[in-house]
């Protein structure tokens, strides 16, 4: 009955002060990779997008194209999240070896 | 295999604090967001394995592909100055899934009416969908005139209602949740008509659009980052209505640390929450200060050359970035200055406030680009101090964030936000493309100081000027 909506409803206040214990600490330099990297993690929603699409018995249409496109936002969220996230922590790198992204600079 | 499921949810969540932990700290950021990126393919990889044997692999599969192939060209190749609009925009399509999910969830069950896998209690369920709905809807058209305003396809100026704003959003808040309540009450009667979803959707998403376009360029990072843990708290409601561990907890840890965010950015610039999202700066229009409207007040130009002399016999020199040095993408040009400047034996250090630029941060992403060291960037409270034993304070197209009036004149509309010591140097050297006020719309008393002087010009050619000139001395 209602033993496993507690027992989500603990976990999900457990996680918030877990959230403001992690990230009060952050400098402020970091504060941009840092909001993009929160950005990523919230890209979990494409779990969603999945088990709602993957459990789904003979959807209409309608409901395969919600789905579908709620699938690619997710993904979208994730990748784009995570891969911006690590091009601008790449940039605090001391060593030069990030060739890359410093030819990308020099072009311009 | 549910167990299986779980444990792998377990790790990944695990992976999320941890990378998130890595985060706080420069040597092990790059990591930190490797694990987390690695715990979400675990994530991912679990739940494929828990909707094994569904019938709609073909769609699974292509929408998986699709989200990859128009998600990494953009991250790649996105120049670091639009990095914040690209936030915005990935921050946006996740909140557009959350509601999306809900409205596929609402047709599916009819109106939360008919549940196929016999869900007791389903008040969680319904409750939770709703809220994500709500909540990902303004996220997602939020995030998009966040974008529209920060890639300059929409004016940054803020764009309202004026007095009506404030009684047209709460009309729409209120149209929305009337919506989820009616549906939350027809859920055991048979189920609400499927346009009540759609009313719901359409007033939160005006909401969203109605919410942001008034606010100024200036508060976008903070806008910025409210929507983030929106979104984040959307993810963990739509957790919540589909049992789903790893979600409730990776919602709800971006959803606090996105508050802490906001705050924290909003304290930087003197600005409550609520005052932003009640409207931009000057949206009341007029009542911004025009001090001293009779006396034309003057400032000096300079010369490249004279800047450059003047920089080249100093002890030292801080950089002061801002807004103008990201757009034209100058940070190449200052780091090959600052080089010839050290050679001279000139020590130069980079004062960054909290929030040049766009977001916080911003500016230090950057320099690192153009290979400053870390330890050359300085925090405004490490810095503050050392405005008075320099002898060349360089500004570089940041405005706002060094008006004295912040500290001096308690009628100014910025009154009480940190600012930079600038007015403290020996000499102030204003790097600008003209006398236009900030994005604040403040006038600076700064530019106006017997010891400053204006070097006007695009940034990237005013500080190509001067390295010129430094190279020929």
């Amino acid at each position: 009955m209602y033993t496993e909506l507690l027992a989500n409803i603990a976990i999900l206040v457990l996680s918030g002060f877990v959230g403001f214990a992690v990230i009060s600490k952050v400098p402020n330099t970091l504060h941009t990779p840092l909001m993009s990297g929160t950005n990523a993690i919230h890209g979990i929603v494409v779990l969603g997008a999945l088990v709602t699409l993957g459990r789904v018995e003979n959807p209409s249409v309608l409901i395969q194209v919600i789905l579908f496109v709620a699938l690619i936002f997710g993904t979208l969220n994730v990748i784009g999240g995570f891969v911006v996230t690590d091009r601008m922590l790449g940039m605090f790198k001391p060593k030069k070896d990030n060739a890359a992204p410093a030819k990308v600079g020099a072009e311009r | 295999m549910n167990n299986l499921v779980n444990i792998l949810y377990i790790v990944a969540f695990s992976m999320f604090i941890y990378g998130l932990m890595g985060l706080t700290g420069p040597k092990t950021a790059v990591r930190g967001n490797q694990i987390a990126a690695v715990g979400m393919g675990i994530a991912v990889v679990a739940t494929l394995i828990a909707i094994r044997d569904t019938s709609q692999w073909i769609l699974i599969a292509l929408g998986l592909i699709v989200g990859v192939a128009l998600g990494v060209p953009p991250a790649k190749y996105t120049k670091m100055t639009a990095m914040p609009q690209l936030v915005a925009l990935f921050n946006g399509v996740g909140g557009g899934t959350v509601a999306l999910i809900a409205w596929a969830e609402f047709l599916d069950t009819s109106g939360f009416s008919q549940f196929h896998h016999g869900e007791e209690p389903t008040v969680h369920i319904i409750v939770g969908s709703l809220f994500a709905a709500i909540i990902g809807s303004i996220s997602f058209w939020g995030s998009l005139i966040a974008f529209g305003k920060l890639q300059e396809i929409l004016p940054g100026r803020p764009i309202g209602l004026g007095r009506a704003q404030q009684p047209v959003n709460l009309l729409l808040l209120v149209g929305a949740v009337a919506s989820a309540v009616v549906i939350g009450l027809r859920a055991s009667d048979g189920g609400a008509a499927a346009w009540w979803i759609g009313a719901l959707l359409i007033c939160a998403g005006v909401l969203g659009l109605a919410v942001v376009l008034p606010i100024g360029g200036a508060d976008m990072p903070v806008v910025i980052s409210l929507l983030n843990a929106l979104t984040g708290l959307s993810a963990a409601a739509a957790g919540l209505a589909l049992n789903n561990t790893a979600m409730i907890v990776a919602g709800m840890i971006v959803g606090a640390s996105g508050t802490i965010l906001t705050n924290l950015m909003a304290k930087a610039m003197n600005r409550s929450i609520p005052a932003i999202v009640a409207g931009g700066f000057g949206g009341g229009g007029g009542a911004v200060a025009s001090t001293g409207d009779g006396e034309q007040k003057q400032a000096k130009s300079t010369s490249a050359a004279d800047a450059a002399i003047q920089m080249a016999y100093a002890n030292q020199v801080i950089v002061v970035p801002g807004y103008g040095m990201a757009v034209a993408q100058a940070q190449h040009a200052v780091k090959e200055m600052a080089s010839l400047l050290e050679n001279k034996g000139v020590e130069v250090k980079y004062a960054i406030h909290p929030v040049a630029g766009r977001m916080p941060g911003h500016m230090n992403v950057l320099l690192a680009e153009a290979e400053v060291s870390y330890d050359a960037m300085k925090e405004m409270d490490d810095i503050n101090g050392e405005f008075g034993r320099t002898d060349v304070a360089l500004i570089i197209g940041a405005n706002d964030v060094t008006n004295p009036s912040a500290r001096e004149d308690s009628s100014s509309p910025i009154y009480g936000m940190p600012v930079l010591n600038v007015d403290q140097a020996r000499s102030v050297i204003v790097l600008k493309r003209s006398m236009n006020s900030g994005f604040a719309g403040i006038d600076n008393p700064l530019f106006y100081a017997d010891h400053t002087s204006m070097l006007f010009g695009d940034a990237k050619k005013s500080v190509g000027a001067v390295t010129e000139e430094l190279k020929a001395l």
